[in-house]
């Protein structure tokens, strides 16, 4: 295992990346990049088997990540960079014209390590699965992880796909719900509760793990035991319970920041917060 | 005139079916899907023959076109099969995030198009798709007018990289391509030769297009008949030759007259060569149950609506050129 400090300065980097991003266009979703960020990082630098310096977009042999809530692409296009996909500099042009970093990831500007468009809520299930049969009819024995917001339950077609996978034993993949509990308009429970999401993972034949996505050493941890999970005939799901904003104090907490943009002086305040490790971009 | 007989009817769907048997056969990376339509898409042979690569997905198509989307990373060309109706309007967003504007290499392969569904009525007969879908970039939009060319052009849609719409139907209708024509994506076939008017049709309205150029023959207009097999991309060097010879155009399909083929000839036409042109499509209103032909003569789309059709804008061209 990497060592787990220099894990978490990756963390605290990919945090100011976040900030830093956000506030440069005056747009963009800091509140689930910053929640999943433990995540993101286990994910790319511990986890997965990647392939980062020649991206091909069949990942034959290699493990694949596909973000479905593609609003938190501040995070995944920092991640993907200090990974090595693409130069770090590039981080300046997220949201800009003419750059590869769109506001939702898409391949259309050959973004590497992007393998679908996401952002339209719901979808990224369903290609992570499709992905995952490819996988088994290459006979290719790698694993595919997606990442979810726990406010994409709201859009039906998750729910078929749920039935999907379980119907079909896809036991090559490890998704990932962020249980935040906030959306745009609020708390999940006030715009639309999602009820026991662990006995409806369960009630649709998951094996359903959990950890709290905002302790690093846990994240791992239980990560690691999802890979043991895999190949015995169902789908995993791991509920990933997380702070929104965590690691600026005054995003956490609330859903206020799930789509705003730091001003200078706030921007300031949460650099305060998290030093400086890496370099930044 | 050239002159188009037919042995036997058959419906397009069965010439899908054994297109993609026989796509299974040849290769390897060919995969099936169908929410709960496979019998009425004619999948099962190959389901039969490949089960490993065929995938129920159930009542289920927005999960069915993202499971196709994932499909293609790793390198598999999957062809997902329902009705018109849910292979369009109810997946628009799924099919433009996660396979037009991702630019995967899914063939959405849709049966049960237009008026001729027939009973089940206008939930089902759905005359919006060829808009729907020839609006999204990257994606090619096809509409083949017999089993034979239905066949042909589910082989060629396979090495075709890049999303693709596949529209064909219900009903047994005239077979009278050849088994063995080449089926090439945004070529044009040009069936009869005239030099009065043009009629540009599409799917099942090549065949009525080919009967009302008969009956304008014995009337003494010659009429130029083209099977306008790929909507997009259109052919455009086949209508502007065409309609430059005979000044005049009808177009005719089985779809909404917004957004369908006489839209893109409309389009095609006014940029390059303005010409007289009528429509033979359905106008700006829903289906309803009935058999197939009574609902294509219920709606204008007719042999005898296209004989109108054509004998105005020949009337229409008359006049026009004299100004």
């Amino acid at each position: 295992m990497a060592e787990i400090a220099k894990l978490k300065d990756i963390c605290t980097q990919v945090r100011r990346d976040i900030v830093r991003m956000v506030h440069a266009v005056q747009s963009g979703h800091p509140g689930g990049s910053l929640g999943c960020t433990e995540y993101m990082v286990a994910l790319y630098f511990e986890i997965m088997d990647v392939n980062p310096s020649q991206f091909s977009m069949d990942g034959i042999g290699e493990d694949l990540f596909f973000l479905s809530n593609g609003h938190i692409s501040p995070l995944w296009y920092s991640v993907l960079s200090r990974k090595g996909y693409f130069p770090i500099s590039e981080l300046a042009t997220f949201r800009k014209i003419n750059s590869r970093l769109q506001g939702h990831p898409a391949t259309a500007e050959h973004t590497p390590g992007v393998r679908v468009a996401s952002g339209s809520l719901g979808q990224g299930l369903s290609v992570a699965c499709g992905a995952a049969l490819a996988k088994k009819l290459n006979g290719d024995n790698k694993l595919v992880y997606v990442l979810l917001g726990d406010g994409e339950f709201q859009e039906g077609p998750i729910w078929e796909v749920a039935m999907f996978a379980a119907h079909k034993k896809i036991d090559n993949l490890i998704a990932t719900v962020d249980v935040n509990g906030q959306q745009i308009d609020g708390s999940t429970e006030h715009v639309l509760s999602l009820g026991d999401l662990n006995a409806k993972w369960q009630a649709f034949g998951w094996d359903v793990l959990h950890m709290n996505g905002n302790n690093l050493e846990e994240v791992i941890s239980v990560l690691n035991k999802a890979k043991e999970h895999t190949g015995k005939a169902k789908p995993v799901v791991i509920l990933m319970k997380t702070e929104m904003g965590f690691g600026v104090d005054y995003m956490m907490g609330s859903h206020k920041w799930h789509g705003i943009a730091p001003n200078d002086d706030l921007l300031q305040k949460a650099l305060d917060q998290l030093p400086e490790t890496l370099g930044d971009y | 005139m050239k002159k188009y007989t037919f042995t036997e009817q058959k419906d397009t769907r069965s010439g899908f079916g054994a297109g993609l048997l026989e796509l299974g056969r040849k290769n390897p990376q060919v995969v099936a899907l169908t929410a709960d339509l496979a019998g009425s898409l004619k999948m099962n042979d190959f389901e039969k023959e490949f089960p490993e690569r065929f995938f129920q997905v159930g009542i289920a198509e927005a999960n069915m076109m993202g499971i196709a989307a994932g499909l293609t990373i790793g390198g598999k060309i999957p062809f997902t099969g329902t009705f018109a109706n849910f292979s369009t309007g109810r997946v628009y967003d799924q099919i433009r995030q996660s396979i037009a504007y991702s630019n995967k290499n899914v063939k959405i392969c849709a049966s049960h198009a237009g008026l001729t569904l027939g009973e089940d009525g206008a939930t089902h007969q759905i005359l919006e798709d060829i808009g729907m879908m020839k609006m999204l970039p990257n994606m090619t939009v096809i509409s083949p007018c017999d089993y034979n060319e239905t066949k042909a052009a589910t082989l060629a849609i396979a090495e075709h990289q890049g999303p693709v719409y596949l529209r064909f139907g219900r009903p047994a209708w005239p077979v009278f391509t050849s088994p063995d024509e080449h089926f090439v994506i945004g070529k044009a076939k040009l069936l009869i030769e005239g030099t009065d008017v043009t009629i540009i049709a599409t799917g099942h309205m090549v065949w009525k297009a080919i009967e009302a150029a008969e009956v304008l023959y014995e009337r003494g207009i010659s009429t130029e008949v083209i099977n306008m097999h790929t909507i997009k991309p259109l052919d455009e060097e086949a209508i502007l030759k065409s309609v430059k010879k005979t000044g005049c155009v009808v177009t005719a399909e089985e779809h909404m007259r917004n957004g369908g083929l006489g839209e893109s000839v409309a389009q095609c036409l006014c940029l390059n060569y303005p010409a007289p042109m009528e429509f033979v499509a359905v106008n700006d209103t829903f289906g309803e149950s009935g058999k197939p032909l009574e609902l294509l003569k219920k709606y204008g789309l007719d042999v005898p609506n296209i004989v109108v059709a054509a004998e105005t804008v020949v009337r229409r061209k008359v006049n026009y050129f004299a100004k």
